[in-house]
């Protein structure tokens, strides 16, 4: 691991979710091994944060979360997507990206 | 999902252990993932435990923040609060006792005023769209409303376009007959037109309502039972339609039943309605001319009163033919059009507003009397609050656990309210007066309960509010060094101030009783113009059959007097068409031959009795000219244009009238055919009150009783006793002697002179009685709050009174600086009180008789009140401040 270790860009917590758990169900500690991994590193997540996403992301519907035992044979809370949590996905990542896009005019203006 | 919220939130309510050991066994598993991962990486088990610890922050503080993120934790916060609250308060039972007692008063009053006012000011009345129907009144000269005549409500009847029905009605004292179970008994009852029901929109429940071609002038005899009168007198009897019943000696057929829930509030009493059977055509001479009746109408959809009263006066100035008017039923003042439910309340309106300020006055002291008593409790706690905010908590988080302190106490003290409430309204109920209208709807119901526990809340936060901000306020380290006793003085000058506010409060409330009560003083000083003490009077009802004709009912009366006569313990008996103060109402318009000038404004009417001759001695009303009746007059010679009939005027007409001349020999002429003879002034007697001790000019005209146009029915006995305190016992013995003539009348109303006397200022009394309990308490309350507030301060300031002792005051110094301290406060409440009270009686002035509301007797009177029981309350704290040894207060320190 680098230092360079950052959080995640505040509010995107919740999209970074969405979209790990878009691919398999997982487990807390697996969504934020995800993100680290995927991102190579940039962003880590913090366990609190994540934990208190999560809680909001299943009452709001956009998640089921289900215990279930691993390979380990270990307990674990799993969550997964659910349809109308796909749904909130695809908002949230053309959000996403009408942003980055409006960040990247921004920065290219020449004065 | 809203759903899912709610649902894991109850869940998460309910079995918080389950919960916290879900979210136990996913950090843990976190930590055991976290932890494989860096043996993975090469780390020993130990180092990578470590290294995932850090990596993961602070779970404790995680698992909060997961726990809080819900909704159900702010209520959880809220029950912790709660219970905490009920701990604290079962822990001093004495603060709790005082501030639930004292919140329980004044919530109880409130709430208990509440449940009288609603059915009046609040509810709408009984019927459908009840807010559309007004009573049309005729105007007096004065501008108060008049009953109107048969022919006005005819001729509105036909040209009014504002209302979707009208019914005029008056009322109607039948006799109902024995029956072999029951005693002959005499009815309240209404006779209606024949809309009546329809204008309220209530129909009978069994049976039918009255129809069109009934309501005429010998129309069939048909009846409509009230249910209670339907349960009472007809057991309930199924086949009541049909069926006779014996009024009066006369038969009506029942018609109908109305419902069981029926209130009719423009005769709460009626229990029986009759067709009028007036005559359409409005013969001139006829009963049709006289005002006597009431008239009730429902305005149209999108017709407001105004619009109503605006096309009545456009009517009334503008006469037609086809309804010819009769000079005394003009109408052209115009008319009022009231909406029933101001009419229901109009009298009584002035003392429930009034009554309604003194109990939020009440309510107010009491407030402020546990603000004072939460602030000094603050005092203590502030160690404890300030190692909350220590340990974290915000200085909302306390503010809230306080006011959530405030808010249980207020709702204990609702609770114990609603209780007193009960109790109260039952009280209330027994004394109000017989102008308060819908009494038996007056109870604890359903939404007086809701409004209860919605006081109970506002109050808790408003007397939480100041102590909660208090005791946040100050720096919190040296709060935790200090002991909690040596407190700078802010909050003591802020409970001082609440005193203040307190005793001026006290002070509004005492003035008003104390006006009220002078007020009472002042009217039953009036002299009512006879003799009360001693006299006994009655009603009594001639009626049936045998006794349809005039002399057949003279004749009756006339054995009836005879009959008391000879009742031992009877001085003098007399006979009266109309009894003063009783409520009843008979005037008639005047002409006179001479020339006299009278005022167009001015109501030129007088009230009429028709007495027998030893009237006058049996109420002691004094002869200031001319002569009294004798038997010559009664036999009623006049009459027939031998000789013109005698009349007796009061004083004061005789002397508005003819000022300067005699009015003995003068004619005048009232009631009866246009062109009849005049009738001559024999006598001037001293003025009599009628309608009420407060009234002002009433005059009135007293005949002979066979001379009459016909034979009043029915009539009131007066009876002096021959000892004043002996006229209630008479009443047996003379109610025996009228029904050895005939043991068929009812007597009714029987009730000593002195009980009418004080019944007549029956709403101002309810006023004053319920001014006089709010003061008393008021009054406890204050001094209560000002005992509080030096017993606190002598205790904070021990030390310094200790230095005091110290340096030479001697006990009476001490004692002597507690008690100023107590007269300063109370000074300054007693000037802010006043102010309020100049302000605040400006209420009161419809209410009050005889005193201007700046009487200084009053105010001067309060203040001292106030001032002594000041220095008592006083006194056991200044006591307590001399008996200070200050060798141990110095040491305590």
């Amino acid at each position: 691991m680098t230092d360079e270790n950052t959080d995640v860009i505040p509010g995107t917590l919740d999209l970074l979710i969405l979209k790990t758990l878009s691919l398999q169900p997982m487990h807390g500690f697996g969504i934020a091994r995800r993100v680290e991994d995927i991102s190579r590193g940039v962003f880590k997540v913090n366990a609190g944060s994540l934990l208190v996403a999560l809680q909001r992301l299943e009452r709001a519907g956009w998640l089921d979360a289900e215990w279930r035992t691993t390979e380990n044979s270990r307990r674990a809370k799993f969550y997964s997507l659910t349809r109308t949590g796909r749904k909130q996905l695809e908002l949230e990542t053309k959000d996403w990206a009408r942003r980055v896009a409006a960040i990247a005019r921004l920065l290219e203006e020449r004065a | 999902m809203i759903w899912r919220g709610l649902t894991r939130g109850v869940r998460a309510l309910l079995r918080p252990a389950q919960r916290d050991a879900e979210l136990d066994a996913e950090v843990r598993h976190y930590l055991e993932q976290a932890t494989a991962a860096g043996v993975k990486r090469g780390l020993s088990d130990p180092a990578a435990l470590r290294a995932a610890q850090m990596d993961m922050g602070n779970m404790t503080v995680a698992r909060e923040e997961v726990r809080s993120s819900g909704w159900e934790h702010r209520v959880e916060t809220l029950l912790a609060d709660l219970r905490y609250s009920v701990r604290l308060l079962r822990r001093e039972p004495g603060f709790t006792i005082v501030s639930v007692v004292t919140l329980a008063l004044g919530i109880g009053a409130s709430t208990a005023i509440f449940s009288a006012i609603k059915p009046v000011l609040v509810d709408a009345l009984p019927y459908p769209r009840a807010d559309r129907i007004v009573v049309v009144s005729d105007m007096q000269a004065d501008g108060s409303p008049n009953d109107v005549t048969f022919g006005t409500f005819r001729e509105l009847l036909a040209r009014a376009r504002s209302f979707e029905q009208m019914a005029a009605f008056k009322p109607w004292r039948p006799t109902l007959a024995a029956t072999d179970m029951s005693e002959p008994e005499r009815l309240e009852a209404q006779a209606v037109t024949w809309s009546y029901f329809r204008t309220l929109g209530v129909f009978p429940a069994i049976g039918r309502d009255f129809a069109e071609s009934e309501d005429v002038v010998g129309g069939p005899k048909i009846v409509i039972l009230s249910d209670g009168l339907w349960r009472r007198r007809f057991g309930a009897e199924r086949n009541i339609v049909g069926r006779s019943v014996t009024l009066n000696d006369r038969s009506f057929m029942v018609a109908g039943v109305m419902p069981q829930g029926f209130e009719n509030v423009l005769h709460p009493s009626a229990q029986l309605w009759t067709p009028l059977d007036y005559d359409a055509a409005l013969p001139r001479d006829g009963r049709e001319w006289g005002h006597h009746l009431r008239l009730v109408a429902r305005l149209r959809a999108n017709v407001s009163p105004a619009d109503a009263s605006r096309e009545l006066e456009g009517i009334a100035k503008n006469p037609v033919a086809e309804f010819a008017r009769v000079p005394w039923a003009t109408f052209q003042a115009g008319l009022l059009v009231t909406p029933l439910r101001e009419d229901v309340a109009r009298d009584i309106r002035p003392a429930l507003l009034a009554v309604i300020g003194a109990v939020l006055l009440l309510l107010a002291i009491a407030c402020v009397n546990v603000t004072n008593l939460l602030l000094a409790r603050g005092a203590h706690r502030r160690g404890e609050l300030a190692m909350r905010v220590a340990l974290g908590a915000g200085r909302g988080r306390v503010m809230r656990q306080l006011l959530v302190e405030s808010l249980t106490l207020a709702l204990f003290g609702g609770a114990a309210g609603i209780a007193l409430a009960v109790v109260f309204v039952r009280s209330l109920v027994a004394l109000s007066p017989p102008g308060l209208p819908r009494v038996h709807v007056i109870h604890v119901d359903a939404g007086v309960v809701a409004a209860a526990v919605l006081l109970a809340a506002i109050v808790g936060v408003c007397v939480g509010l100041i102590p909660s901000v208090y005791a946040v306020r100050y720096e919190l380290l040296p709060a935790l060094h200090r002991g909690s006793r040596r407190m700078a003085g802010g909050h003591q000058r802020t409970r001082g101030a609440l005193v203040v506010v307190e005793v001026a409060l006290a002070l509004v409330l005492l003035v008003g009783a104390g006006l009220l009560l002078r007020s009472l003083d002042r009217l039953f000083a009036v002299a009512p113009g006879f003799d009360p003490a001693g006299l006994l009077t009655l009603q009594v009802q001639a009626g049936g059959q045998r006794l349809s004709g005039d002399s057949a009912r003279l004749r009756f009366f006339a054995s009836a007097l005879d009959a008391v006569r000879r009742v031992p313990g009877v001085e003098r008996v007399a006979l009266t068409s109309q009894l003063p103060l009783s409520g009843d109402i008979e005037k008639y318009g005047l002409e006179y031959e001479s020339q006299v000038t009278i005022d167009p404004n001015e109501d030129n009417s007088g009230f009429r009795y028709a007495v027998t001759p030893e009237y006058f001695q049996a109420m002691r009303i004094p002869l200031r000219g001319g002569r009294l009746f004798d038997d010559a007059d009664m036999r009623g010679s006049g009459s027939d244009g031998a000789a013109p009939r005698p009349v007796i005027i009061n004083e004061a007409l005789a002397r508005r009238r003819f000022p300067g001349r005699n009015a003995v020999g003068e004619r005048i002429r009232f009631g009866g055919p246009k062109d009849r003879p005049w009738d001559v002034i024999v006598g001037v007697v001293a003025d009599v009150k009628q309608m009420s001790l407060a009234a002002a000019r009433e005059d009135a005209l007293y005949v002979p009783q066979a001379t009459w146009l016909w034979a009043d029915n029915p009539i009131w006995f007066v009876v002096r006793a021959r000892s004043s305190s002996a006229a209630a016992a008479l009443a047996p013995a003379v109610q025996r002697a009228i029904w050895s003539v005939d043991r068929n009348q009812p007597i009714v109303r029987v009730a000593t002179m002195d009980a009418l006397v004080t019944a007549t200022a029956a709403e101002r009394r309810f006023a004053m009685i319920l001014f006089q309990a709010f003061a008393l308490a008021a009054l406890a309350l204050a001094s209560v709050g000002i005992y509080g507030v030096l017993s606190g301060r002598v205790a904070e300031r021990t030390r310094e009174i200790g230095v005091r002792a110290a340096l030479g005051a001697s006990p009476r110094d001490v004692a002597g600086l507690v008690v100023r301290q107590g007269i300063t406060l109370t000074g300054i409440g007693v000037a802010a009180g006043v102010g309020g009270a100049l302000l605040a009686s400006r209420a009161l002035v419809t209410l009050l008789f005889g005193v201007g509301r700046l009487d200084v007797v009053t105010y001067a009177g309060v203040i001292a009140l106030l001032l002594a029981v000041a220095v008592v309350a006083c006194l056991l704290p200044a006591w307590r401040a001399a008996k200070l040894d200050p060798a141990m207060t110095l040491r305590a320190e």
